[in-house]
C-alpha cells in the first residue's frame, strides 16, 4: 500500500475536524507523516480521547477510603478488600462492532475488558453483561440477540471465566444499535498489583500475543461515528477473537506479574500498540521508541500506518525489568505465546516510530493522551424538543383493560420480565467452583477462596426511566444495582459505568449525558460508592432510531462473612413475608404502561436516596442479624412480578404465597407501580418481633404481607395462579420465541 | 494416594478438580504439566475440564499428541485409574481408550445447568458409594458432549455394564427430554471393559460442596479414594 499525502482533506477523512489538525501541525511544527495523522485520528477519537465526555466524568465521586487506583488511573478500578486482596473490576461497551458482526463483536467485547482486568495483575473470577437489542418479533434483532449471546459464551466459556449475571432489555430503540456491554471482576493480591508504567530509560519492550495483522484497523474511529448503510462495509473493522489464545495470554501475564518481571504492562485494546504505548509514555514522562520491523506480523506488506491502527486482539505491551529479559522469554516460551522484542524505553517524553531504517513517526505522548494534550470539549446542552410532551403524559387515566388476571399474565410475559434462562444456560456460570448465587437472582455471589468473604455483583440500568427523566433515571440506575447486591447480603461498594448514548454534538443528546452524570454522581455520593471507572459509548443512533440514554451502572459489594449469602427467592414454607418501602401510584415509565398500553410516557418513579440508603442499610442488617432467608428487589413489573419472581426463582423448590396487601391505591397501581425503595422478605417467624422493631427503629415503613405456602400465588384475591403455571410462562417464554423461525 | 491433575494449554477446570481433591478431601495432588513424560508415581491421573487447544480442529483432537498422553496410556494399559471430565472425556476418546466420539450438542448451544444423572453400574472404582439407580446431581457445562458410537458398539457397553451414568428426569426415567445434548441412549458417562477408565461430560468437583450445590459430586470423588482403600 502506498501511502496518500497528508492533508487537511485527508484529516477530515479520518473523523479529525480543522480545528484539531490545525492543532496537530502546531504540535509538531510540520506536515504530520501518514502514520502520525493515523495515530492523532485514533488518539483524539471520541473512544480513546473522552473528548466530548471528560469533563463531566470528572464530577463523579471517586474518593473511598477502599479505592487503591483513582479513576482513569490504570486500566479498571481496584478495591482494597481486607486479607491483603484486591478486586479489579471494569464494564467496557462493544456497541458498534456487535452490530455489525455480532458473534465476534460481542466475542473481543468480552477479551478486551479480560484483558484490562488481568493485566493488573488480577486473576479474573466472574463475567457479567448488560445486553440490549430490539423487539424480538424482527428477525434481524433475533439474529443480533443470538449471535452476540453465542458470542459471549464462546470466550468466556473457552477462557473458563464463569458468566454470572447481566441483564437483557428489548425494546424498539435498540433496533439498529444493540448494546453490548461486557463487565469483569477479578481479584489481585494486593502486594502484586501491575501497573501500566514505564520506569527505566533502555528497559525493554515487548509485543507478547497474536501476530498483528490488516482486522480492526479504525476500530476506535468507527465506534465514534454514528452507524449507516455503509457500517455494514466497515465489518474489517471487527476484529476476530481468539479465546485460547487469550487464555494463554492470561496465565502467561500472571505468571510474569507472579515472577516480578515486570516493569510495567498494558493490554493493547483500542487503537492497539498506539494507545497501548502512547497512554504508558504519557503518564511516566518517558519516551517509548519503536521498531517495527521486529514485530511479528500476520500479514504481508504491512505498513506502519496499519500497524500501529490494528486492533488484532490478544496482544499485550510489556516492558521487562531490565536483566530479566531471559525469565520473561522463558515464561513466554512455556505458554507457547509469539513475543517479540520491539522496543526501548527512551529519555525523550516522545512516542517515536522507526521502521524500515526510518524514522516514520515522532510524536510528545502527552498530547496523544486523553485529558492531558488531547482536546477537550465542553458541549452545548438543550432539552429535547420532545421531553416535554413526553413527561406531561398523565398516568392517572390509566386505568386497567382487563382483568387484573390478563393483565398480570401479559406483564409477566414480557421478554423483558421473563427468565433469561435461554440466555446464561449458554454460559459458564460454575467454572471455577465459587459461584454461589448464579445468574436468575437479584446479584450474583461469587465466593473467594481461602477467605470468609465473597463478592456480590450486579449490572443494572432502566433506560426507561432516564430517557423520560436523565437525572433521576440514573439515580434509580445506580439504588437498584445498590439494591440488588444487598438482597444478596452485600455491603455495596463502587461502582463501574458504561455510558451508552447517541451523538454527542447534538445538544438534546448531550443534555441527556450530563443530566445522567449529575444524577448518578449525587447518587453514587449519598449510597458512598465511588465510581472507580468505566466507559463511554457515544453514537449509538441511526437515521432511524436513537438509543434511549442507558448509563449502565456495574455494581461490586462486598459480604464479610459468606454466612451472610441470601438468595432471592423463598426458601421453606411457613416463613413470614414482608414488603418494605412505600408503594406509591407510580407507572410513569414501567412495564405494565408499556405492555398494556404500549406507551413509554409520564415520570419516572421519585427516588429519595436518603430513604434508600437507610433501607439498604436496614435490610443489611436484619441479614447479619439472621432474620432474613430470602430478599428480592421490586423492580420492573412491579410487586405483583416480584412476589412470582420470589415463588419460582428457586423452579426446582417452588413455593407459592397467598399475599394481602393494604392500600389507598387501586389495584392495578398495587400490582403494577414501580416505586423505589421497595423489598420483598421472607424472615423466619421466630425473629419476627426482632425485625419489625428493627424496622421501627430506622423508621423504615414495613407491611407483613402473608406467609410463604401452597402451589399458588394469590394477591388480594385478585387471581390465584398454579406455580406450574407461572413456571411455565416465566421459563419456557424466551426459548419459545428463539425456537420459532 | 497421590492424584495428578494434567494441564494442556487451554485447560481450565484444572483449579476446580484441584481443589476439590486437595482442599476438599485432602489428597495429595499435583498439576501436571503436559509435557511431562512420566506419571509413574501418581495413582489417578484426571484430565480435567476445558478447552485444551482451543479444541481447535475436534475436542481433545490435538491434546491426544501430547507428550504427556504416551505416559497416560501406558499407565492406563496397565490399570492405574483414569478418570476424565468433560473435555478430559473427549480426550479419552480421541486417544482411543474409550470408545466413539463425543460430538456437538444436538441444537448446536453450548449447555450449563445441573442435570440428573442415574448411576446404572455401582460396582466401578468411580461409583462404589453408590447405590444402582442412585440419582446423583451434577452440573454439565459443554457444547459438544453429544455421545455418539456404532450401534454394535453402544451393544458391547450395554452388555459390559459399560455405561455408568445416563441423564435422566425427576423419576431417573430416560427420557428425551432429560437428554441435554442428544447422546446416544441418554449416556452421560461410559468406563473401560477394564474398568480402571472412566469419562463422562459432567462435572462432579463442581459439587463437591453444600456451598455451591447439593455435593453430590462427593459420591464420585470418594468412591475414588474408597478403591485405594482411604475414606
Amino acid at each position: 500500500m502506498n501511502e496518500p499525502v497528508v492533508n487537511l482533506e485527508l484529516a477530515i477523512e479520518h473523523g479529525l475536524s480543522e480545528e484539531e489538525y490545525d492543532k496537530i501541525l502546531k504540535i509538531l511544527n510540520r506536515t504530520p507523516t501518514y502514520t502520525e495523522l493515523g495515530i492523532f485520528s485514533v488518539m483524539w477519537s471520541e473512544h480513546c480521547s473522552y473528548k466530548n465526555s471528560l469533563l463531566q466524568l470528572k464530577t463523579l465521586p471517586k474518593e473511598g477510603k477502599q479505592l487503591l487506583v483513582e479513576a482513569g488511573e490504570e486500566n479498571a478500578g481496584l478495591i482494597d478488600i481486607g486479607d491483603n486482596l484486591a478486586v479489579a473490576f471494569k464494564i467496557e461497551s462493544h456497541n458498534h462492532p456487535s452490530a455489525v458482526e455480532p458473534y465476534q463483536g460481542a466475542a473481543t467485547g468480552v477479551g478486551g475488558i479480560m484483558r484490562d482486568i488481568f493485566t493488573m495483575g488480577a486473576r479474573p473470577i466472574a463475567a457479567l453483561n448488560s445486553l440490549r437489542f430490539g423487539e424480538l418479533d424482527n428477525n434481524r434483532n433475533k439474529y443480533l440477540f443470538d449471535g452476540v449471546v453465542k458470542g459471549i459464551g464462546d470466550y468466556g466459556n473457552c477462557l473458563g471465566i464463569p458468566t454470572v449475571a447481566g441483564e437483557v432489555y428489548f425494546e424498539d430503540c435498540y433496533t439498529d444499535n444493540c448494546l453490548v456491554n461486557a463487565m469483569t471482576v477479578g481479584v489481585a493480591n494486593k502486594d502484586r498489583i501491575a501497573k501500566a508504567t514505564v520506569k527505566t530509560v533502555g528497559a525493554s519492550i515487548y509485543a507478547i500475543g497474536s501476530a498483528t495483522g490488516r482486522d480492526g484497523i479504525h476500530g476506535a474511529t468507527f465506534a465514534s461515528e454514528e452507524l449507516s448503510e455503509e457500517s455494514e462495509e466497515k465489518r474489517s473493522s471487527v476484529q476476530v477473537g481468539d479465546p485460547f489464545t487469550e487464555k494463554l495470554l492470561l496465565e502467561a501475564t500472571l505468571e510474569l506479574i507472579k515472577e516480578d518481571v515486570l516493569e510495567g504492562i498494558q493490554d493493547m485494546g483500542a487503537a492497539g500498540l498506539t494507545s497501548s504505548s502512547a497512554e504508558m509514555s504519557a503518564k511516566s514522562g518517558l519516551g517509548i521508541e519503536f521498531n517495527l520491523d521486529k514485530l511479528h506480523l500476520r500479514e504481508e506488506n504491512m505498513i506502519p500506518y496499519e500497524i500501529m491502527l490494528s486492533e488484532s486482539q490478544e496482544r499485550m505491551l510489556a516492558i521487562c525489568k531490565p536483566g530479566k529479559e531471559s525469565e520473561f522469554e522463558i515464561v513466554c516460551k512455556k505458554w507457547d505465546l509469539d513475543f517479540a522484542l520491539i522496543g526501548r524505553v527512551t529519555d525523550s517524553k516522545n512516542l517515536t516510530i522507526n521502521f524500515k531504517g526510518k524514522t516514520v513517526a515522532d510524536i510528545p505522548s502527552y498530547y496523544l493522551s486523553a485529558g492531558d494534550g488531547a482536546p477537550v470539549y465542553k458541549r452545548e446542552v438543550k432539552v429535547p424538543d420532545y421531553q416535554n410532551d413526553l413527561n406531561s403524559f398523565d398516568t392517572n387515566n390509566i386505568r386497567s383493560k382487563e382483568s387484573t388476571e390478563k393483565e398480570f399474565l401479559k406483564v409477566f410475559s414480557s421478554t423483558n420480565i421473563v427468565s433469561k434462562q435461554w440466555v446464561y444456560h449458554q454460559y459458564d456460570y460454575m467454572v471455577r467452583t465459587n459461584t454461589v448465587i448464579g445468574p436468575g437472582s437479584d446479584a450474583a455471589v461469587v465466593r473467594i477462596k481461602g477467605t470468609n468473604k465473597a463478592i456480590s455483583m450486579k449490572t443494572d440500568c432502566n433506560a426507561r426511566y432516564v430517557y423520560l427523566d436523565p437525572r433521576t433515571g440514573a439515580k434509580i440506575a445506580v439504588a437498584e444495582a445498590a439494591r440488588n447486591v444487598v438482597c444478596s447480603g452485600a455491603k455495596p461498594i463502587a461502582v463501574t459505568n458504561c455510558l451508552n448514548f447517541g451523538n454527542p454534538y447534538k445538544p438534546d443528546i448531550y443534555w441527556q449525558f450530563s443530566e445522567s452524570i449529575v444524577g448518578m454522581g449525587e447518587a453514587c455520593r449519598v449510597l458512598q460508592t465511588p465510581v472507580t471507572g468505566g466507559n463511554v459509548s457515544f453514537y449509538n443512533e441511526s437515521d432511524k432510531w436513537r438509543v434511549y440514554p442507558t448509563p449502565v451502572i456495574g455494581m461490586i459489594g462486598l459480604i464479610e462473612d459468606i454466612k451472610n449469602v441470601t438468595p432471592s427467592g423463598f426458601q421453606n414454607i411457613g416463613d413470614l413475608v414482608y414488603l418494605i418501602g412505600e408503594t406509591k401510584n407510580e407507572l410513569g415509565g414501567s412495564e405494565y404502561l408499556k405492555v398494556i398500553y404500549d406507551k413509554v410516557a409520564g415520570m419516572p418513579p421519585e427516588i429519595d436516596l436518603e430513604i434508600e440508603k437507610s433501607t439498604n442499610e436496614t435490610i443489611l442488617n436484619a441479614i447479619k442479624s439472621g432474620y432474613v432467608v430470602s430478599a428480592h428487589d421490586v423492580s420492573d413489573g412491579g410487586l405483583s412480578i416480584a412476589l412470582a419472581e420470589c415463588c419460582i426463582i428457586n423452579k426446582s423448590n417452588p413455593i407459592g404465597i397467598e399475599a394481602k396487601i393494604s392500600s389507598e391505591l387501586k389495584e392495578h397501581q398495587v400490582l403494577f407501580s414501580e416505586s423505589q425503595s421497595r423489598f420483598v422478605i421472607s424472615i423466619k417467624p421466630n425473629f419476627k418481633s426482632d425485625f419489625e422493631s428493627l424496622c421501627n427503629s430506622n423508621n423504615i415503613i414495613f407491611q407483613s404481607i402473608g406467609e410463604t405456602g401452597g402451589n399458588e400465588l394469590n394477591i388480594n384475591d385478585l387471581f390465584n395462579i398454579s406455580l406450574s403455571k407461572l413456571i411455565d410462562v416465566y421459563y419456557n417464554t424466551l426459548p419459545e420465541i428463539m425456537n420459532s423461525k | 494416594m497421590k492424584v495428578a491433575i494434567i494441564v494442556f494449554p487451554g485447560s481450565n477446570c484444572d483449579h476446580d478438580a484441584y481443589y476439590s481433591f486437595k482442599k476438599i478431601l485432602n489428597v495429595d495432588t499435583d498439576f501436571v504439566w503436559h509435557k511431562e513424560s512420566n506419571l509413574d508415581k501418581y495413582d489417578l491421573i484426571v484430565l480435567p475440564g476445558g478447552f485444551s487447544y482451543g479444541d481447535y480442529l475436534r475436542c481433545g483432537a490435538i491434546s491426544r499428541f501430547s507428550p504427556v498422553m504416551k505416559s497416560i496410556v501406558a499407565n492406563a494399559k496397565k490399570g492405574k485409574l483414569v478418570i476424565g471430565i468433560c473435555n478430559g472425556f473427549q480426550i479419552l476418546t480421541e486417544s482411543g481408550l474409550l470408545p466413539g466420539a463425543l460430538i456437538k450438542n444436538e441444537n448446536r448451544q453450548f449447555v450449563c445447568k445441573n442435570v440428573k444423572l442415574r448411576v446404572d453400574n455401582s460396582e466401578t472404582n468411580f461409583t462404589n458409594l453408590c447405590n444402582l439407580g442412585d440419582t446423583i446431581t451434577i452440573p454439565i457445562a459443554h457444547g459438544e458432549g453429544n455421545y455418539y458410537c456404532e450401534d454394535n458398539v453402544l451393544e458391547e457397553l450395554k452388555s459390559n455394564q459399560q455405561v455408568v451414568f445416563r441423564y435422566v428426569d425427576d423419576n431417573g426415567q430416560t427420557q428425551n427430554q432429560s437428554n441435554p445434548n442428544g447422546s446416544k441412549d441418554n449416556i452421560a458417562g461410559i468406563i473401560n471393559k477394564q474398568g480402571n477408565v472412566l469419562g463422562m461430560m459432567p462435572h462432579p468437583e463442581r459439587n463437591a460442596e453444600k456451598l455451591i450445590g447439593n455435593a453430590d459430586g462427593l459420591k464420585i470423588l470418594n468412591s475414588i479414594l474408597t478403591s485405594f482403600g482411604k475414606n
